[in-house]
């Protein structure tokens, strides 16, 4: 597929600043805050980083269900670095969608109300231990996946966070591949515990690098912009092609009849997910929609007080400074 | 079926070599740096020290394991963070004192963790208390705090050892524990007329906890020189809290004294269920490894 820079409407000018742009994003150089941008890029940008900054907050909810019940003080000293990681990955993102003239509470009023996305992935539920695991090996890895490339996005302050995040991802990748290895070295019932979160996790993991590209209306200029670098479906075939080898080394299986090698393409062929699921989540009737939303909620709804305590306490501190310094 | 018990390959290092390959997007690798840092292994407890140990064990992890409750519902992101750093510092103290405690009998942190019944438990009731609202927890970590880091920096003194090498450490991260909650009380006292009563209800729901920590034992006696005297370490607390509790206008409340018993295995009707919880998983699956 060719892509090319979105063309200007008939008789339009193209302005020096914008020229500048276009020649940045040519060189592959990066946009900066007070850097002059398109209103659409702004829009396509803060539109992602949000969405994927309320993707980290929301994903906290699956893995915090087995921080209490973690089955070793290792394994849950673990877990939540992870969970308290993801915390910190919403604030960068949080940070960088700021520079683009959104506010936090701005954003988190969309994400409470509902009219923000996050990613459908974190609307299945995590009914055994195993989908520790199970997150961690695949929906991280699929997120390295679609996120590695984001390091050189060309927005700065979203490529940088996104570096610093992606670090923290491979290791959250690891640590969920040690939880299955540790089960399929285990007893009968934790393989099979291991085996049945794999076949739940598998194909939701896939949905998550987003439609096939024929049916991706946004993915065309985002890549002429370089704010994403490969298509979904490129995406999916480098994930899957890495995750068969894993699943060696851990004798699990994948749960895709339909997967074979491909001598000829040098690449696997594979079924498809079911689209239909993914379009259901995405609508807001997951597994888990409302009771993600809920919790999410509640929280800022019951932490409204101490947020004011704090915002009060804060103004008055700084009104005394001020008098002392008077 | 294949299993392996070789190295596992490094997951996350083959995806970034697979698509990093430009300036950009040169990220360096995370290695895993959260290994197990649990100190005195490999040291055999003496009775009297292991039974202390388990003590400030779990102290620890009790409130580790109330607090793992916060993290994705705190009031904000920050605080999320922060109670999650709390709750993972706690877990790490409680690891280096249960692995030692459990050295006197051939036992593991896990073994001491989750296959202990409540009544073999040894912690004080304060840590058991429920986390009720942020200014419930507040108040809790604020004591819990201020006993830890006093009874810590006398501990780091002990003729043990390993009991004085696990203080070291630990005081260093509870002297943030007890500051962010310091932070807290004074931002709650200092609020909203709502935050400061909130305040007030939980420093008068847990105080009644607070006499039970200082309370010595029979074991202090035969363990002079390596345990710490609680009651020796009422005055440092006292004075601290009585320097937040000026600054923050509070009173020191009055009301009753919890009979206390958790060194003898008495407990709060709330470890009960946090046990169950806690333990549930690793109790289905005896002498599994995860």
């Amino acid at each position: 597929m060719t892509i090319s820079l979105p063309t200007r409407p008939i008789g339009g000018d193209i302005s020096a600043e914008e020229q500048q742009f276009n020649d940045l994003i040519a060189q592959d150089s990066r946009i900066e805050p007070r850097d002059w941008m398109p209103e659409a890029y702004r829009k396509t940008l803060i539109r992602q980083i949000a969405q994927h900054a309320h993707s980290e907050i929301i994903g906290m909810q699956p893995e915090s269900n087995w921080i209490l019940r973690a089955p070793s003080l290792k394994r849950k000293a673990i877990l939540i670095a992870k969970v308290q990681d993801e915390a910190g990955h919403g604030l960068y993102l949080y940070s960088a969608a700021q520079t683009l003239g959104v506010g936090r509470d701005e954003m988190t009023e969309q994400l409470i109300a509902g009219t923000a996305r996050y990613s459908s992935i974190f609307n299945y539920a995590t009914p055994t231990w195993a989908d520790m695991g199970s997150i961690g090996w695949l929906v991280d890895g699929a997120a390295i996946c679609n996120q590695v490339p984001l390091c050189r996005a060309s927005y700065g302050p979203y490529g940088r966070a996104m570096v610093r995040i992606c670090k923290e991802e491979s290791f959250h990748q690891r640590q969920g591949f040690e939880i299955l290895l540790e089960l399929m070295n285990g007893t009968p019932e934790q393989r099979q515990m291991a085996q049945e979160s794999v076949n739940r996790w598998y194909w939701p993991a896939l949905m998550m690098f987003g439609p096939p590209d024929d049916d991706s209306p946004n993915s065309a200029r985002s890549m002429a912009w370089k704010i994403k670098r490969f298509s979904n479906d490129e995406l999916r075939r480098r994930f899957v092609g890495m995750l068969v080898p894993q699943a060696e080394v851990l004798g699990l299986t994948l749960p895709d009849p339909d997967l074979t090698w491909n001598e000829e393409k040098q690449a696997y062929d594979m079924g498809q997910p079911d689209w239909d699921e993914f379009h259901e989540v995405l609508a807001g009737r997951g597994q888990m929609n409302a009771q993600r939303m809920q919790r999410r909620r509640d929280a800022h709804d019951e932490g409204a007080w101490v947020r004011e305590a704090a915002a009060a306490y804060a103004a008055r501190q700084s009104a005394t400074t001020e008098r002392v310094v008077a | 079926m294949s299993t392996t018990t070789g190295t596992p390959p490094a997951a996350g290092d083959t995806t970034a070599a697979t698509l990093t390959s430009d300036e950009h997007g040169n990220i360096e690798l995370g290695k895993l740096t959260l290994a197990a840092e649990v100190i005195g292994q490999g040291t055999v407890a003496p009775p009297a020290v292991a039974e202390y140990a388990l003590w400030l064990g779990d102290d620890a992890l009790v409130l580790a394991q109330n607090l793992g409750w916060w993290i994705s519902r705190a009031p904000e992101l920050e605080e999320d963070i922060a109670i999650g750093n709390i709750a993972l510092d706690l877990i790490g103290h409680a690891r280096s004192f249960l692995s030692y405690a459990g050295s006197a009998s051939g036992r593991t942190e896990d073994e001491m963790a989750y296959f202990r019944g409540e009544e073999e438990y040894r912690s004080a009731q304060l840590f058991e208390q429920a986390n009720g609202d942020f200014a419930h927890t507040i108040a809790r970590n604020f004591i819990a705090g201020c006993f830890q880091h006093a009874l810590y920096e006398r501990l780091q003194g002990s003729h043990d050892e390993t009991l004085a090498a696990i203080a070291a450490k630990s005081i260093k991260e509870v002297d943030y524990h007890v500051d962010h909650a310091t932070q807290w009380v004074l931002r709650l006292a200092g609020g909203t007329a709502k935050s400061r009563r909130r305040l007030i209800v939980g420093f008068a729901d847990v105080w009644p906890y607070v006499d039970e920590l200082f309370r010595d034992e029979p074991l202090n006696d035969e363990l002079a020189g390596v345990a710490v005297r609680q009651s020796t370490l009422r005055p440092a607390f006292d004075t601290r809290v009585a320097a937040v509790f000026a600054e923050a206008e509070l009173e020191v409340p009055v009301g009753f004294t919890a009979t206390g018993g958790g060194r003898v295995g008495k407990h709060h009707e709330t470890l009960g269920p946090l046990l169950a919880e806690m333990q549930v998983l690793a109790r289905q699956f005896p002498g599994a490894a995860w």
